[in-house]
């Protein structure tokens, strides 16, 4: 058999909503620090890939309603305008429920190389907004997409870890 | 484990394509409002109200780095760097003096010409709350917002030059618009020789540049450009660019002007904001009294005809 697929079907804890609203409330802290310079091009979108974590492994749980709402929030944070990242997030959110049970299929890294369209594709529609309102496109922007799928692995692991049960109840 | 499951599209309300075209339209919808009319900028002040203490907490680890930096400062840095400010408090104090009776003489002089004077601006400082994240953007926050009477439009200082302008206030928050922001305009004069222009933000943090000024124009490395006062929202003699590079090449109507920018656009956590505007005269007309003045020449040259 496959040993992927074992890992796939691993048993993990039920994700609680509290867990799943925490994460997400993480993400946002994590991407509202203040990046500046080379960072800031580089910067990862955290709230995109939490997201698009859960629309993937939850899909009846977060859905293109929650990153919308995500969205708006991180639209007055970050001063863009009403819709920019609601719409970005829209456009990924339907990628990771859509594609969700193929890219389980897959193992971590190849799992980066899914995740990295969607992302890709996610960042395209924030900077054609920012295009057609503005007139142009810092290129720099698109850096973070690939930062991003880089991130995919580890994020994964952290929040699988999370979500497994502990081995013996009785050890701690 | 509801991960087994099919996703039984119909079951489960509208389906995601659905979905994705309602939140799409909804988004568009949104961004449309947005980006033509203020409609939204109540809710936008509620929400950034909502994410407030979240914002300031994230600007927390940041602040207490630079206070445990500020605490492992050694005795002689203090020292050098008091040095450097006393000998510059001193120059400043001479520079002062002699100011002082400038402008006791301009003074005198604006009113035997029977100008108006020259009004003193008031400024409140304000702390950068922190730096907006968006690479598209060259915007910051700053931490005082409606609650201390800032005013969109405002301009924003430092010890050096002008940073930005307010563009937006929340209660406790304003964003500023830094010149380098992309197409920022701001009107200028040559220090040396009065000759005015109007400076853009290329969006690159230490560039801007002097557009449409003709190859001819006297301009040499090293001017310094100051606010002309004449639009209305930049108070007048406020230091804002440093010229660095003339490209005067023929074969294009206008010279290529590159020009840095004087402030600390990057480099500071406290800033001044020019709280008072300079009052103009009223304009003579607005745009729709100037189309129906226009309406009103032509039926008088009609008429003379």
């Amino acid at each position: 058999m496959n040993p992927n697929l074992r890992k796939d079907q691993e048993f993990l804890l039920p994700a609680s909503t509290s867990f799943i609203v925490f994460s997400l409330f993480v993400a946002v802290m994590l991407n509202w620090l203040p990046w500046s310079g080379w960072a800031l091009a580089l910067r990862p979108d955290f709230v995109a890939l939490v997201l698009l974590y859960w629309c993937t492994h939850k899909p009846h749980r977060i859905g293109i309603g929650t990153a919308w709402v995500v969205g708006i929030f991180a639209d007055v944070a970050d001063a863009s305008l009403f819709g920019q990242h609601a719409l970005a997030y829209t456009v990924l959110a339907f990628g990771g429920i859509v594609l969700h049970r193929r890219v389980q299929m897959f193992d971590l890294r190849q799992q980066s190389l899914h995740v990295f369209p969607m992302l890709l594709l996610s960042y395209a529609a924030y900077a054609a907004v920012h295009w057609q309102v503005r007139g142009y496109v810092a290129w720099e922007y698109f850096l973070g997409s690939a930062v991003s799928a880089l991130l995919w692995t580890p994020m994964t692991i952290l929040l699988q870890a999370l979500r497994r049960p502990r081995r013996d109840p009785n050890e701690l | 484990m509801d991960d087994t499951r099919t996703l039984r599209f119909f079951n489960r309300g509208p389906s995601p394509v659905a979905r994705l075209v309602f939140f799409c339209l909804l988004s568009l919808l949104l961004l449309f409002v947005d980006a033509r009319y203020q409609y939204l900028e109540s809710a936008r002040k509620v929400l950034a109200v909502v994410i407030y203490p979240f914002q300031r907490l994230t600007a927390l680890p940041g602040e207490t780095m630079g206070r445990i930096a500020v605490y492992f400062e050694t005795q002689s840095q203090l020292l050098t760097e008091n040095a450097r400010l006393r000998q510059q408090h001193d120059a400043d104090a001479a520079q002062l003096a002699q100011m002082s009776v400038v402008l006791a003489e301009n003074t005198q002089l604006r009113t035997l010409q029977e100008l108006k004077q020259r009004a003193d601006y008031p400024m409140q400082m304000a702390e950068i709350a922190y730096v907006e994240r968006d690479i598209f953007k060259r915007k910051l926050f700053v931490d005082k917002g409606s609650q201390a009477n800032v005013l969109p439009g405002q301009v924003v200082m430092d010890d050096m030059g002008v940073v930005g302008q307010v563009t937006r206030v929340y209660p406790w928050l304003s964003e500023v618009t830094l010149v380098t922001d992309k197409d920022h305009a701001v009107p200028i004069q040559v220090l040396r020789n009065g000759l005015r222009a109007v400076v853009f933000g290329s969006g690159d943090i230490s560039e801007m540049s002097l557009r449409y000024m003709p190859v001819s124009a006297d301009v040499v490395e090293g001017d310094v450009l100051v606010t002309s006062g004449i639009d209305g929202t930049y108070p007048p003699n406020l230091p804002v660019a440093k010229v660095t590079k003339i490209e005067r090449d023929p074969a294009y109507p206008f010279a290529r002007i590159t020009c840095t920018p004087l402030a600390g656009v990057d480099r500071h956590r406290a800033l001044l904001i020019v709280s008072g505007l300079p009052t103009l005269p009223e304009h003579p007309a607005t745009s729709e009294t100037s189309a129906e003045s226009e309406r009103v020449n032509k039926r008088l040259k009609r008429r003379k005809q």
